[in-house]
Parts: C-alpha cells; sequence; structure tokens
C-alpha cells in the first residue's frame, strides 16, 4: 500500500510535541501532551488505513475495495471517545492537586527519594513505630497538603473572637 | 509404599484441626502413622533382603518420561527404618517435652509429620525429579520447624540461613541431576547409577549433584548452618540433625558411590572436605558451653566422618559407612532428646552451671553414657563395630597401595580424639558435680518421657551385640561395589588388629585432651578464628542488601517525568533495533490525498508547536483544540464521516470541560521546570516522532495481504442489517469492545465525580419539582399573554436564580430555541446512525452539547432543571441495556451480541424496520450522556458551590 506524506509529517510533530509536554511536571501540560499524543495515535491508524476512499456506507455502485477501511475507523471512533473519559479524569485531578496542595505538579516519591539519599534500611526495631500508615489523626498522602483541618480551626477561632467582640455591644 | 506417603500427607493435614481437642496427646497420633510404617517395612524386609527390589510407580507425565516411582532396596530399606522409627520415638518424646495450648502446637505436629512423610519419600524415591522435590519440600518444612518460635529473631534468622544454604544447594544439585539424566537417558535413579557415564559432562553434574549434598550434610563450606539451628525445639534437633534431614545427604552420596566413586575428583573433593568438618566441628566442639551446642558440633564432626567414609568407594568402607550412620543416628538422637530433658529438668543448657544432675537422676545418666558410649565407639556397641570395620577398610586400602587410605585413616584418627574429648565434656557438662555450682533440685522423673531415649540407647547396644545380623542387613547395599580380596565383616571381635590399637590410642588421647581440658581452651583462645564461615554468610547477606539498595536508588528516584523518559528512551531503542531487521517498505509514496490537506496540515503543526510554547493556560487549550478540529477535518478529507462528526463533538466538550476547569486555576502556566532537561525532552520527542513515523511507513509496507475488512460491507448489509458499516461494525461485530469502553467510560465517570464530590457521590443540583416547575409555566404564559406585562421574564427557569452580572439574554434566548431542537437531532442521529452517519456516540455527544448550553446559560440551578436524573442511573441503564443486548441472545439458543431485525409494514406511513443493535446503541447513547452530565455537575456546578463556600470562610478570617 501506499502512504502519504503529508500525514506522516503530522504525526510526527504531534507526537514530538505530545512527549515534550508529556515529560513536564506540570500537570496541565502533561494533559495537553496527552491529547497531543492522543491525536496522533489516531493519525497513526488512520494511516495504516491506507488510501482514502469513499466513505463506508454501503450504497449501490460502490466497491468494498473503494471504501475506506472501516476497520481502523472502528478503533479510531472508540479511541475518540475514551481520550474524553481519560482528559476529564486527569482534570479532575489537577483540580483536585489544586484544592489541596496549590499547585499541580507531579510530585516526588517519598520513599524513593529517601533511598535515594541514604536512609539506611531499617532494621527490625525501627520498624515498630512507624508500623502504621494512619495515627490518631490521618494525614493526607500528598506532602504539600494544605491542612484543612488548621484552617477550620483557625477560622473557628476568628469566629468567636469575633463573637467576643460583639459582646458587649447593643444589636443593631 | 506411594499409599503410606499419602496418609503422612493427610494425617498431618489434620492434625492442626485435633490438636485443638487433645493438646498434646496429639503426637500419639502422629507418632503411630511412622510407626506404622516401619512396621510395614519390617514385614516388607525379608523379601528386600534376599535381593529383590520392590518398585512401585505411577505414571505422571508420560511425554518427557516423569513417573512418581519408589524403588524400595537394601539401602532405601534402612534408611526408611532410620527414618520411621526414629521419627516415632521422637513424637512419642513431644508429647512431655510440650506443654499443652503452648502457641502453634498443631502447626508443629503437623509440619514433623509432613516432614517425616517428605523423608520417608526421599529415600525411597526413584525418579531423580522426584527425589529433588522432596528435598527441597524437606529445605522448606525444616525451615518451619526451625523457625518454631516465630517471636525470636534468633530463630528466623536461623530457619532462613539453614533455607538458603540448603536451596542453595538443592538449585545445583537439580542441575546436576537433569544433566545426568540427560546423558543417562533415563531420569531413574537406579538407571543413571547403573548406567554409570563418564566423561567431562559427567563430572561437571556429578560435582553439582554432590554440591547439594554436602550443603544439605553440613559439610565444609556449607556447614555453618547446623549451629545455627540450634534454635529449634530439641525434639526437632533431635530428629532432623541427628537422623534425617542431615543423612539425606548421606544418602545421596551412598546412592551415587557404586557408579561414580571412580570419577576424577570424587575421591579429593569428598576426602578433603569431609576430613576437614570432622577436625572443624572436633576442635569447635570443645570450646562451647551450651551442651546443644556441644552436640552441634559433634554432628558436623561426624558427618564429616561419615562423608569421608561413605564416600570412600570400595565395598568394605560401604559396609562400614552405613554401620556408621545407623550408629550415629541411634546415639545422636538420644543425645538430643537427653539434652531436651536436662533443659526441663535444669532449666538451663549451660554446662557451667549445671551440677550434680548425675545423682538426681541416674537413669538419665546411664542412658546418655550408652550413647556417649556408641558415639565414641566402646564395646560391645554398634559404633565399636562400625569404626572397627572403617579403620580396618581404610588400613586395607592404604596396604593395596591407596594414599587416600592413609590420609583418611589419620584425619579420622584425629577426630576419634576429638571424639572422645568432647564426649566426655558433654557428660562431665551435664551430670558431673562442679565444684562452687549450685546442684540441681530432685525431681520426678517421667517414665514415658525417658522412653525414647532409652529405646534408642538401647537399640545401639543391641544392634551392636547383633552386629553379624546388621550385617546381614547392609551385605545387599556392600554388593553393589566390586568386591575385595577378603571382604570384612562387621563383627564385635574381629582379634588382635591395628584398628583396635588405633581406636585405643585414640580414646587414650582423648580422655587425656579432657582431662587438659583448661590448658587446650588457653590454646584454643590463643588461636580463634577471626572470620568463620557464618561471619562470610552474614557478611554476604548485607552486602547483598546494599547493591540492592544502590542499584534501587540508581534507577528509581521517585520522579515520574524521569520514569516516563527511561520508559520512552527503552521503547524508542527496542523499536529501532526491530526496525533494522525489517525488509518490508511500501511500492510508493505520495505526497497527499487532497491538496486542501497541506493547508490543514500547516495549521496544525503550527498549533502544536506554539502550544508548547504558551505560556498562559486558556492559550494552551485552545492551540490543542485548533489541532483536533484539524484532525476532524483529516477525517472528514479521509472518507471516515462518522469520525469526523465524532470528533468535532468530542473536542468541542473537551475545551468545555478545560474551561470549566480552568477558570479556578491562575490564568498562567507556570515556568517550565522539570527534573528531565529541556533539550532532552525535546530529543526524545523528535526521536519518538520520527520513530512512529517510520514504524507507521513499514508497517504499511507490511500490509501486503488483503484486509478482512473488505468482507465487513457484505456482513454488515446482510447480517447486521445496516448500511454504515462502521456503526454496524460497533455495536455487532465488535461488540465486545465497545462493551469495554463502556466500562471504561462508567470508571472515568465515577472517578471525576469521586475526586470532585468530597462527601458523597449523589449529586446536590438544586431540583425543580415538577408542580413548582407546572406553576412557573403557568404563571409565565399568563404573563406573556397580557400585553399590559412589562415585566422583563426569564427565558429559562433559573433565570431569577443568577445575579444580573451573570445573565446573557442574548444567550439565554438562543439556548431556549435551540435546547429541544438538539433533542430531536441527537434522537435522529441515534436512529438513523444505522444506515448513516451517526450511531449512538454522535448522538448523545449532542445531547451533552445541549446541557452544556444550558449549564452555561443559566448556571446549576439551570442545569438541574435540565437533567433531573442523576448520573450515576443514567449510567447503569446504559450499561444494562448493552449487557442486556449482549445475554438476552443466549435465551433463544442463539451466541451472544447476535442481532436480529423486526420489520412492519405499516402501509401509508412506510416500512418500518427495527434492528436489535439499536438497543445497544440506546445503552451506548445514555452512557455518553451520563459521562457528559457527570463532567458537568462535577467540574461545573459542584466547582460552583465549592466555590461559593469559600468566601463565606475568606470572609470570616479576613
Amino acid at each position: 500500500m501506499s502512504v502519504s506524506l503529508v500525514l506522516l509529517v503530522i504525526m510526527a510533530v504531534l507526537y514530538a510535541c505530545g512527549i515534550y509536554l508529556m515529560l513536564e511536571r506540570s500537570m496541565t501540560r502533561v494533559l495537553l501532551g496527552f491529547l497531543l499524543v492522543g491525536n496522533a495515535t489516531n493519525l497513526l491508524i488512520i494511516i495504516v488505513a491506507g488510501a482514502a476512499g469513499s466513505a463506508p456506507i454501503v450504497t449501490d455502485g460502490v466497491d468494498a475495495e473503494q471504501m475506506t477501511d472501516p476497520l481502523p475507523e472502528a478503533l479510531i471512533l472508540t479511541a475518540i471517545v475514551i481520550t474524553f473519559g481519560v482528559s476529564a479524569f486527569l482534570l479532575a485531578l489537577i483540580y483536585r492537586s489544586w484544592r489541596l496542595a496549590r499547585q499541580d505538579v507531579v510530585q516526588d516519591d517519598a520513599d524513593d527519594v529517601a533511598m535515594r539519599s541514604g536512609v539506611a534500611i531499617r532494621g527490625e526495631a525501627g520498624a515498630a513505630e512507624s508500623d502504621t500508615e494512619f495515627g490518631t489523626r490521618a494525614r493526607a498522602a500528598v506532602s504539600s497538603a494544605r491542612d484543612l483541618e488548621a484552617d477550620d480551626e483557625d477560622a473557628a477561632e476568628v469566629g468567636r473572637q469575633e463573637d467576643d467582640r460583639y459582646e458587649g455591644e447593643e444589636p443593631p | 509404599m506411594i499409599a503410606i506417603l499419602s496418609v503422612f500427607v493427610l494425617v498431618a493435614l489434620l492434625l492442626p484441626l485435633l490438636t485443638r481437642w487433645m493438646g498434646t496427646r496429639v503426637f500419639f497420633v502422629a507418632a503411630a502413622v511412622p510407626a506404622a510404617a516401619a512396621a510395614h517395612l519390617a514385614v516388607l524386609g525379608p523379601t528386600v533382603l534376599s535381593g529383590r527390589a520392590m518398585v512401585e510407580s505411577h505414571a505422571w507425565v508420560p511425554q518427557i518420561g516423569l513417573s512418581i516411582s519408589l524403588r524400595l532396596d537394601t539401602l532405601s530399606w534402612l534408611l526408611a527404618l532410620v527414618v520411621t522409627v526414629v521419627g516415632a520415638l521422637v513424637l512419642l518424646y513431644c508429647v512431655r517435652y510440650f506443654r499443652s495450648g503452648e502457641e502453634g502446637l498443631g502447626r508443629f505436629a503437623a509440619v514433623l509429620l509432613a516432614f517425616a512423610g517428605a523423608m520417608y519419600g526421599l529415600v525411597l524415591a526413584d525418579d531423580v525429579f522426584l527425589l529433588f522435590v522432596l528435598w527441597e519440600a524437606t529445605s522448606i518444612l525444616s525451615y518451619l520447624l526451625i523457625g518454631h518460635y516465630t517471636a525470636r529473631r534468633a530463630s528466623r534468622g536461623a530457619a532462613l540461613q539453614a533455607l538458603i544454604v540448603t536451596t542453595l544447594g538443592g538449585l545445583a544439585m537439580l542441575v546436576g541431576l537433569v544433566m545426568l539424566s540427560v546423558e543417562a537417558g533415563s531420569s531413574r535413579l537406579s538407571a543413571i547409577v547403573e548406567a554409570a557415564p563418564t566423561g567431562g559432562f559427567t563430572v561437571v553434574a556429578v560435582m553439582l549433584v554432590l554440591v547439594g549434598a554436602l550443603s544439605k550434610s553440613a559439610i565444609f563450606p556449607f556447614h555453618f548452618w547446623l549451629p545455627a539451628a540450634m534454635a529449634a525445639p530439641t525434639p526437632v534437633s533431635a530428629y532432623l540433625h541427628a537422623a534425617a534431614m542431615v543423612k539425606a545427604g548421606i544418602y545421596l552420596i551412598a546412592r551415587f558411590a557404586p557408579g561414580f566413586s571412580d570419577l576424577p575428583g570424587w575421591h579429593e573433593v569428598l576426602l578433603i572436605l569431609g576430613l576437614a568438618t570432622m577436625l572443624l566441628g572436633g576442635w569447635t566442639a570443645l570450646r562451647q558451653h551450651d551442651l546443644k551446642l556441644v552436640l552441634a558440633y559433634g554432628t558436623v564432626s561426624q558427618l564429616g566422618f561419615l562423608v569421608v567414609v561413605v564416600g570412600f568407594g570400595s565395598r568394605d568402607t560401604a559396609l562400614a559407612g552405613i554401620a556408621l550412620l545407623l550408629a550415629h543416628a541411634m546415639y545422636k538422637a538420644t543425645l538430643f532428646l537427653v539434652v531436651g530433658i536436662v533443659d526441663h529438668r535444669a532449666g538451663t543448657r549451660d554446662l557451667r552451671k549445671l551440677s550434680g544432675l548425675g545423682r538426681r537422676s541416674p537413669v538419665l545418666a546411664v542412658i546418655a553414657a550408652l550413647a556417649l558410649a556408641s558415639m565414641v565407639g566402646l564395646p560391645p556397641t554398634l559404633g565399636f563395630a562400625a569404626k572397627e570395620a572403617a579403620f580396618g577398610s581404610m588400613i586395607e586400602a592404604g596396604g593395596a597401595g591407596e594414599w587416600m587410605g592413609w590420609l583418611a585413616l589419620a584425619g579420622t584418627a584425629v577426630g576419634s580424639v576429638l571424639t572422645a574429648a568432647y564426649a566426655a565434656r558433654f557428660f562431665w557438662g551435664a551430670f558431673c558435680r562442679k565444684p562452687g555450682v549450685e546442684e540441681v533440685r530432685p525431681a520426678k522423673e517421667h517414665a514415658d518421657f525417658l522412653i525414647s531415649p532409652a529405646v534408642l540407647a538401647a537399640g545401639g547396644i543391641a544392634l551392636g551385640l547383633l552386629a553379624p545380623v546388621v550385617d546381614g542387613w547392609i551385605s545387599g547395599y556392600a554388593a553393589s561395589f566390586p568386591p575385595g580380596a577378603h571382604p570384612a565383616h562387621l563383627a564385635l571381635w574381629h582379634g588382635w588388629e591395628p584398628a583396635l590399637a588405633i581406636s585405643a590410642l585414640s580414646l587414650l588421647l582423648g580422655a587425656g585432651l579432657f582431662a587438659l581440658r583448661r590448658r587446650v581452651s588457653a590454646v584454643q583462645d590463643r588461636f580463634a578464628l577471626r572470620s568463620t564461615a557464618s561471619s562470610l554468610y552474614s557478611r554476604a547477606m548485607s552486602g547483598i542488601d546494599r547493591v540492592a539498595a544502590s542499584t534501587t536508588s540508581l534507577t528509581q528516584r521517585g520522579s515520574l517525568p524521569f520514569y516516563l523518559g527511561v520508559i520512552l528512551l527503552v521503547f524508542s531503542l527496542a523499536v529501532t533495533a526491530a526496525l533494522a531487521f525489517t525488509r518490508s517498505w511500501p511500492r510508493e509514496v505520495r505526497l497527499w490525498d487532497y491538496p486542501a490537506q497541506l493547508a490543514i496540515a500547516a495549521v496544525m503543526i503550527v498549533a502544536a508547536i506554539a502550544a508548547t510554547r504558551a505560556g498562559k493556560r486558556f492559550q494552551a487549550v485552545v492551540l490543542v483544540g485548533v489541532t483536533g478540529f484539524g484532525m476532524a477535518a483529516m477525517f472528514a478529507l479521509q472518507g471516515a464521516p462518522d469520525l469526523a462528526l465524532t470528533q468535532v463533538l468530542v473536542e468541542i466538550v473537551t475545551m468545555v470541560a478545560f474551561v470549566l476547569v480552568l477558570r479556578r486555576l491562575p490564568a498562567r502556566l507556570g515556568k517550565q521546570h522539570g527534573s528531565v532537561h529541556k533539550g532532552v525532552r525535546l530529543a526524545i520527542g523528535i526521536v519518538f516522532g520520527v520513530l512512529m513515523a517510520v514504524v507507521a511507513v513499514v508497517a504499511l509496507g507490511a500490509r501486503t495481504a488483503s484486509p478482512i475488512s473488505l468482507e465487513w460491507p457484505d456482513l454488515a448489509y446482510e447480517l447486521g442489517h445496516g448500511r454504515n458499516v462502521v456503526n454496524v461494525a460497533l455495536v455487532d461485530l465488535r461488540g465486545w469492545d465497545t462493551m469495554g469502553e463502556l466500562s471504561v467510560l462508567i470508571a472515568a465517570a465515577t472517578g471525576v465525580a469521586s475526586l470532585i464530590f468530597i462527601s458523597s457521590r449523589t449529586d446536590m443540583l438544586p431540583r425543580v419539582a415538577r408542580s413548582e416547575a407546572r406553576r412557573t409555566a403557568r404563571a409565565r404564559l399568563r404573563r406573556a399573554s397580557d400585553p399590559s406585562n412589562s415585566d422583563r421574564g426569564s427565558w429559562l427557569l433559573a433565570g431569577r436564580t443568577l445575579g444580573d452580572r451573570n445573565r446573557s439574554i442574548l444567550l439565554e434566548v438562543v439556548v431556549r430555541l435551540i435546547f429541544h431542537s438538539m433533542i430531536v437531532v441527537s434522537i435522529y442521529l441515534l436512529l438513523v446512525g444505522h444506515n448513516a452517519p451517526g450511531g449512538g456516540f454522535a448522538g448523545g455527544l449532542v445531547v451533552g452539547m445541549a446541557l452544556v448550553a444550558r449549564y452555561l446559560a443559566g448556571g446549576r440551578v439551570e442545569l438541574g432543571a435540565a437533567a433531573p436524573v442523576d448520573a450515576g442511573k443514567l449510567l447503569g441503564i446504559g450499561l444494562v441495556l448493552a449487557a442486556g443486548t449482549a445475554l438476552v441472545p443466549l435465551f433463544f439458543g442463539a451466541d451472544v451480541l447476535t442481532s436480529t431485525w423486526f420489520e412492519l409494514d405499516l402501509g401509508v406511513l412506510g416500512h418500518l424496520e427495527f434492528v436489535t443493535s439499536t438497543v445497544f446503541d440506546v445503552g451506548v447513547y445514555l452512557v455518553v450522556i451520563g459521562l457528559v452530565l457527570d463532567v458537568l455537575r462535577s467540574l461545573g456546578a459542584e466547582l460552583d458551590r465549592q466555590y461559593e463556600e469559600e468566601p463565606r470562610r475568606k470572609a470570616v478570617t479576613s
């Protein structure tokens, strides 16, 4: 089969830009890169489908050879909708990360970093204390998370102060 | 024999349950099994000893000649007797050793019985792979037994050490056994030994097998696990480390000796290592203060002795070796059991703290003395007869001109001196009175506690007195060696022979060594070894841990971009390597299919590159959207109208979803920062892009066969009853793909909802009750029909709830007008999709866009009014419809996802056809609507609500 050069060039550029963005730390850029890579992969499948033909609708006078290959089209249709689902999920992740930590970056894994900095392999004696993951106050999994409980306490404290301030005054 | 093996396993499985009712009495039940096996062996004894071997075989994998075959010949019979008799006695001993209600008792009993069964099978196994399986089973079961006191670190460490050393040896043994079975052409042990191949290949194989045997029998340099394994309970030491597990290696050497003792290297290896072990073990035993450790090192030493004698390779030494094995099993087990009783009585095993036990427990002392007599070789014990035979055969071999005989004799004689010394140390340490040490308190001696060691000790004496009978038992095995000039026999009295003189001399020297013990220990302290094998082992293990940690820290850096970069690099390398070998290139390259593609390409490329450099989030999103729309145009030009339609709709909804989230994020994208350098990222991206282009070209070039999708138009029209081939493919021909896709969409929707809604999944969209909606509608109609009313009405149900700033009258009017049309269009697309471009996806997305329009115009109140159904319910109903279409045909006897059609002639209205796969499409339609609704109410309505709550909080704190 013959290959179309224009589509190849577009696909290569989209892949390059998409991968470049996906190797970023900012999750928004990762999502954009993911979208580009998704588009590029759909393009890959349509390139491999072969030459352009007429639409795959069964009508009299149109041969099967003249139609575009319908199998890749079915695959791409599935891929497009799934890409949308995954992008929605990534958007929710970005929002959640923003709410928790006021930033949308991909965090480093704490255990791996500890191993890199040469923290010795703990013996059995040390393991006993840090065995439980959840203490009396469950801490967030993200290391840079804001402490929402502390925020609430601060808010309540200020509210009490305001009440005290208004204590002695006559209500308007 | 196989039946007995299965009885072992079955009873072992039942024992943990029985322990709950019976306590320690469960050991009576356990002891009954090996006792029965011993009785069975005794019955078979005359048959086996007369020279006929009994074979039982079951085919297991006939294709590779693997079978479960057990063979009972003289050697197996003797060893099986040892295993079962000692096993039964040790299990009886356990009744008194443990307390009822002790932790892990049932598990211990089951594992010990299973171990006895595994040993029983091991000595009977004829197939080398069955042998290996049982060999490893004994390793694993010994791990469980040694680590019985799971709370103690010493137990766990010792168990792991034993497991690692014996399993490593076992793996080497497996390689050797496989090599031998390939060389000999059969996997049966008896056939291999009979064939006795020679050559370099065989030498390597046999050496590997010896590694396995030596590691199991704790021979230098694999000896260090045995003293550490003394952390196990005493019955375990008495059984495993005296009579059963360590004997497995000796058994293997004895099996291979008839055929392979002539191989170069056999004698050297076994002799040197065995002698080294004997001397090292004896020397170290003299330094120990723990009675059990004295015995442990003594066992190591005796095992070295056994290896030297059994591996020697002549008829007489073989006879002596098996006799020594029998004697050792009996006296060592006795001594370990005695130590257990001492431990129970006195509460300590330290010989510096024990005093006066001999006077308090005379029976115990007598039993120990009998066993020790067998160990050092005093007449009339079996140990004496065996030792005499061993020395005699070595002298004869030396006299016949083999230098090995003299070396072996010298080494074992010195070893016997040490043996006598530590035997005296043991007896003195356990039973004698020591000045200045508090004496042991008197206590009643339980007869049933003493039975097992008493029987074993008495057995040593009895068999010694019956030495000719024992000779008859072993002669069957000894006959497999070429007979010497004068075949020797086991007897208590051979006459005044040099062997007798050597024995007597070694006894005297040993006694003297013991008498001078203080001087000896001073000498030992001066020559203490700096690094023992066990310290080498621990250093090796910690070295492995450190290497693992540093390797992990090199590759696992914790940064996701780094991992992704590595994955892409490896992918690129692998694909490049694969491409280097391809030869398929397409016949021709054309520039474009339509000139318009050039223009679209230019736009897309510029947009993509600009998106990587964009500084603002919204800017980047729009640029990526441009590439998406460019893709839709490409699809249209390429002859894929369905794809173009879906791509446009998806692109719009994606951009909307993006904007919904972006309004809560800062406008500027942060500075580009990442753990991977910018240039490296660019390089990886470009390489990847070029590589994928080449892959596409090569893949296209490889498409030389005619594609199967040439059949699809016919299939779609005839069977699927539709003209739109792609749609029929999605809902019928490749319905499972779509089913999978639906589940992905549902998972994504649920994920989005759970990430946004902090508390619950059910949405809190404000609902407009039906009655209220009716009232509002009626009021509005009245207002509209009243010309005097100049009140500014609202075009949408939520109109009044929005602030004036957020309302756009133009948007409201337009949305009001087009909403219902869009719903109708979506239903049209759904129903017509089977024969024209359209389908469930496109229809669902159109509804989604209609909902987006109403949300954008009227906020979340409007969305709540527009979609009174919970998104989760829509998703569920959609999936049920799709799954139903898949499953219902089963009830009619057809395959899954079979579709059929109904035709109705409605006369004037026309011809109505209904294909059942449309129901599947409806399911898809509902799922897509549910997904978009979920996205809208999560990323739209819920974000609004959370944002409105925050200013209230912020106002309080400011």
